[in-house]
């Protein structure tokens, strides 16, 4: 299981776990906010991705939201278990509800993120 | 409303083997020409139902409805305005009604008299040159004209890919322009609701093809700045699209030619009272200057020596929309309703449905604020007030208590660019009293909301079903039996 | 005029407001655009005045026997279903987006989409199109999606004029490519499959074809799946009644022109679009779709759903800019269908093939006619005659009433001078015979 402070997090709020095989998902700020998780449309494994580029679709009842690739690099699996049981996004973002999992090509990329202390104070910025 | 609210079986589950509504007896006798092996294996899992079965099933049905006809439905943008009876009548005429598609003009000269005279009132009402009755819908209109501008410009040798739409726009802008491989540019709109010509001015350049631009727009307002809008636009070498869906505010008063426009669409099924079926048939139109006149899509029609003909254009017609000419039977009910109307009884339309809009939103401006702090046009954009939303009321809740008195809900959360929207247009039909009724309703929902906020959030619950479970349907998909 | 306000409300209501004038409500409005002159009549017509001139108008146009189909075909619409479709509850409602308030209209869909389902074979439906061509279009549209090519294959049979509806959807751009199956024997020509799906989005055949004639379709699904091509299907929903299914014989996608279920032919509109897939395409679907779901009480109750695919959610990533559906036009083909049930579909399908087949044997023995081609067709036939088709048609009709046919040479010149025949169940033995007797005088 993945704890909160050992992720790395973007302005769209995705989560990466940074490593060789770079877990991404969305935060459980982000499903919060999205509500109940109806549907979820992910990457090809093998499909190369360019960071900041919408790669994913995670839908609610009446939204639609576009995932950003956190970083850049080729998708080595995808969390098929979302698919078939979106709920788990909504249940587990940080664990069962993963999304894809990927083979960065710039490993310094995931270095700009925020840490888990500058999403919270991004977070509570936002709400104001 | 009253109906056995017990019965909700679909009508596969009353079905009986066996029973039988309709017979279609072969008078000839003659044997199908058909071998086994192109024959289906399996009959179609249908109803086996008696008439009399089929009659009740969907008598039923229709009782579970709201409508026009048996409640106030004032469902912003869609303009829900009464849908005369004669116009039905009209449409429904052997003559009109039976006449084949593909039949011989010579067959025809009702109906393409009817289309030329309408057309010809049209484009005079709009200010315009020239007109396409081809389109079945409004963002069936939308495609075609931008299928339009997208001929113009390739006509003049220009590669233009992006279409300006602001943030305030109906959500088909939007779709239309990327379904046409078009790039869309958002801009935002003025904390007023309108365009900001600054912000135009930045994004407007030798790549844009089409600024489309709703007006009123969707928070009821007028675009004050249209002139310069179309100036700016002009000045780039691009077109001014007017998305016509509020043509209601208009309509008599001012010719949106007039205002600089290049084209615009007409909705029927708003502006021109034919009803909305549940979900259609509408149908739409291009209207549109002369430079764009060469690419509308054919047949057209067009008068030669008292007889009425199709025009198939000189070659520079962006084709088909649809398969045959329109949705014709639509537009008789449009002409049966311009026949109704002189052209001061047209401006009517527009005063009317201006005056019961802000007589609205002055009833409840103490309860439920309005977003623009101007007068409206034809239709009032409100928020539930702070009283209501500090005890996590939302205006789907203020949406489900009004059904629950009588009242189809406004259309809600719409336009985006404002929170928790309720967006109300009572259009011109509707009597001084049942807007009493409606505001009445409205600050019986707030009172009693505000007093006990879980009421309001249990609602409704003197409709056949309660708050329907939409995470489930989206969920685990049942589409069919 | 259908406004209700008195002086004495007018005067009321702008008090209320705080207005002196209806003026001030539209200062928004640069006053120099406020009431120009508009060259329309100024009068207008009382209901009866109204009544004649549409009587008038109607009666302009002629009735003649018509054997004319091509896409939309002659129908009896039964009583009950105009009495059900002219309920206002159903034509005064608008898209269901207040669920509870709107059961019955979706309701209404879900058996609509429901019955397309039985009729076609197929997994799931959406709540209709504008009609058969702009249906055929999304189809093929859905296949590009899917298969992320450009090139469409399609057999010579389809509509020509939803191949013109299709180019148009797709802007005539230069980046898809069409790739025409030819014909043999009026039908597609299978041995020219395979090198043409190479690389293809889907395959796109319509059976009945245009010429009326019906395609063999078994294992065309596996030659377009070992390219990798989907297949999109288009089929008179009616002919359904007895003919194999796109279900049956493995279409990714189907699609229909729902006119032929009761509508009236009314100059081309409003027709219904059906709209099919396999299930693993639901999302693919455009428009709106209906799905069964509970209340909070757990009641069955009905909602618009996968609604985030749509225009007013996706804007510019929709799948397509439709938001309507031909709700009405859905709910009488659901009404149809309900009443006929699958026996009387059968018994309907049966006597068009019939009336079509009697009306060939009579018509193929005149002197100087033959028919086209030899294979089975439904309810229309190519017919060739001597000379000219279309001065043929155009003579019959001003000596005997009679629309014989459509002249094909505009569409198919390769045919020659030819006619395609259409009878459906509403043509009687004496019809045919007149029809027949009436070329015979006039050639």
């Amino acid at each position: 299981m993945s704890k909160p402070e050992e992720l790395k997090y973007t302005k769209t709020h995705e989560y990466i776990h940074p490593g060789a095989e770079t877990i991404v998902g969305i935060s459980d700020h982000a499903q919060h906010e999205m509500g109940d998780v109806v549907f979820v449309e992910l990457p090809r494994v093998g499909q190369k991705l360019e960071k900041e580029k919408p790669c994913a679709v995670v839908e609610s009842v009446k939204s639609a939201f576009d995932i950003y690739s956190p970083v850049s690099g080729e998708v080595t699996a995808v969390n098929d278990a979302v698919t078939g049981e979106p709920a788990l996004l909504n249940q587990s973002p940080l664990e069962n509800g993963w999304l894809f999992k990927l083979k960065p090509s710039n490993p310094a990329e995931a270095d700009a993120l925020m840490d888990w202390a500058a999403y919270q104070e991004f977070v509570k910025q936002a709400a104001h | 409303m009253i109906c056995a609210v017990t019965d909700n079986k679909l009508s596969i589950e009353k079905s009986d083997p066996g029973r039988r509504g309709l017979h279609a007896k072969n008078p000839l006798r003659a044997k199908a020409n058909v071998p086994a092996n192109l024959r289906r294996k399996a009959a179609p899992r249908l109803p086996e139902l008696s008439e009399f079965d089929v009659v009740r099933h969907f008598t039923r049905l229709s009782r579970l409805n709201f409508s026009v006809d048996t409640h106030f439905y004032p469902l912003g943008s869609c303009t829900m305005k009464y849908n005369p009876r004669f116009n039905e009548e009209a449409a429904a005429l052997e003559g009109f009604s039976g006449l084949h598609p593909l039949a011989h003009d010579v067959c025809a000269q009702g109906t393409l008299e009817l289309i030329h005279d309408l057309s010809a009132r049209l484009v005079e009402l709009c200010g315009l040159d020239a007109i396409t009755l081809q389109p079945a819908a409004g963002a069936h209109s939308e495609f075609t004209g931008l299928l339009l501008a997208k001929a113009y410009f390739e006509n003049k040798g220009e590669a233009r890919t992006e279409i300006v739409v602001p943030d305030s726009a109906h959500g088909t802008n939007p779709a239309t322009a990327s379904m046409m491989g078009f790039t869309t540019v958002n801009i935002a709109s003025k904390p007023d609701g309108r365009l900001d010509v600054a912000e135009l001015k930045k994004h407007i350049g030798p790549k844009t093809a089409v600024l489309m631009l709703t007006v009123p727009n969707t928070l009821g307002i007028f675009e004050s700045n249209i002139e310069e809008i179309c100036r700016v636009v002009h000045e780039a070498g691009a077109l001014v699209y007017m998305d016509g869906a509020n043509l209601n505010a208009l309509i008599g008063m001012v010719k949106p030619g007039d205002l600089g426009i290049d084209m615009m669409h007409l909705n029927f099924h708003k502006t021109f009272s034919t009803p909305h079926g549940g979900g259609g048939p509408g149908a739409g139109a291009i209207v549109c200057r002369a430079h764009l006149a060469p690419f509308l899509p054919v047949p057209t029609v067009k008068k030669e020596g008292g007889k009425f003909a199709s025009d198939f254009g000189d070659g520079k017609s962006i084709g088909k929309v649809k398969a045959f000419f329109g949705n014709t039977g639509v537009l008789v009910k449009a002409y049966a309703y311009m026949l109704a109307h002189s052209a001061d009884e047209l401006g009517d339309i527009a005063r009317y449905s201006i005056i019961n809009a802000n007589y609205i939103r002055a009833l409840l401006k103490d309860l439920y604020p309005s977003y623009s702090s101007e007068y409206c046009m034809h239709e009032c954009v409100l928020t539930p007030g702070k009283d209501m939303l500090d005890k996590g009321l939302k205006t789907l809740d203020v949406a489900k208590g009004l059904i629950d008195r009588g009242f189809h809900a406004p259309t809600i959360y719409f336009p985006l660019i404002v929170h928790e929207a309720i967006m109300i247009e009572p259009t011109e039909t509707e009597s001084k009293e049942t807007l009493d009724e409606f505001a009445a309703a409205m600050k019986d929902v707030h009172d009693s909301g505000v007093a006990d906020p879980q009421s309001l959030k249990d609602a409704p619950v003197t409709l056949p079903v309660k708050r329907l479970d939409e995470v489930q349907a989206a969920r685990q998909p049942n589409l069919r039996w | 005029m259908y406004t209700p306000h008195t002086a004495k409300d007018r005067e009321e209501m702008l008090k209320t407001i705080g207005a002196s004038s209806f003026e001030e409500l539209v200062k928004q409005v640069p006053s120099k655009f406020l009431w120009p002159k508009f060259k329309l009549p100024l009068q207008s017509l009382d209901e009866s005045q109204a009544a004649a001139v549409m009587a008038g108008l109607a009666g302009k146009n002629c009735r003649p026997l018509n054997f004319v189909g091509a896409g939309a075909y002659e129908r009896y619409t039964p009583a009950a279903v105009k009495a059900i479709t002219s309920r206002t509850e159903f034509l005064t409602a608008y898209t269901p987006y207040q669920p509870e308030a709107s059961q019955g209209t979706l309701q209404a869909i879900y058996e609509f989409q429901s019955t397309v389902c039985a009729l076609y074979g197929m997994d799931c439906a959406n709540a209709s199109m504008y009609d058969g061509a702009s249906s055929f279009a999304e189809a093929v549209r859905a296949a590009v999606r899917v298969t992320g090519r450009k090139k469409i294959v399609y057999s010579a049979g389809v509509n020509p004029q939803y191949m013109d509806t299709l180019k148009t959807y797709f802007a005539h751009s230069p980046e898809y490519s069409y790739v025409k199956v030819p014909m043999k024997d009026g039908v597609m020509d299978r041995d020219a499959l395979p090198a043409l799906l190479e690389g293809a989005a889907c395959l796109a055949v319509q059976t009945p074809n245009f010429l009326g004639l019906i395609e063999d379709m078994s294992g065309v699904a596996d030659l377009a799946k070992a390219a990798g091509a989907l297949l999109v299907a288009a089929s008179d929903p009616v002919s359904l009644g007895i003919l194999a299914t796109p279900g049956e014989y493995g279409a990714d996608f189907a699609v229909g022109e729902g006119q032929s279920l009761g509508l009236p032919l009314a100059y081309g509109g409003p027709y219904l679009g059906l709209f099919s897939c396999k299930k693993e395409h639901v999302r693919q679907m455009p428009g709106r779709i209906c799905g069964l779901t509970k209340d909070k009480d757990g009641k069955r109750g009905f909602v618009l759903t996968l609604q985030a695919r749509e225009q007013h959610i996706r804007r510019d990533k929709a799948a397509s800019n439709i938001c309507s559906n031909e709700a009405l036009c859905a709910l009488a083909a659901t009404v149809y269908s309900a009443l006929y049930g699958p026996e009387g579909l059968k018994e309907l399908a049966e006597a068009n093939a019939g009336a079509a087949a009697f009306a060939a044997e009579r018509l193929g023995t005149i002197k100087g006619c033959s028919l086209k081609f030899k294979g089975p067709f439904f309810n229309e036939f190519v017919l060739a005659v001597p000379g000219s088709a279309g001065a043929l048609r155009e003579k019959v009709l001003a000596m005997k009433g009679v629309d014989i046919g459509l002249p094909l040479v505009p569409l198919y010149p390769e045919l020659g001078e030819t006619l395609l025949v259409c009878a459906t169940e509403t043509k009687t033995e004496a019809d045919i015979l007149k029809l027949a007797d009436a070329i015979k005088e006039a050639l």
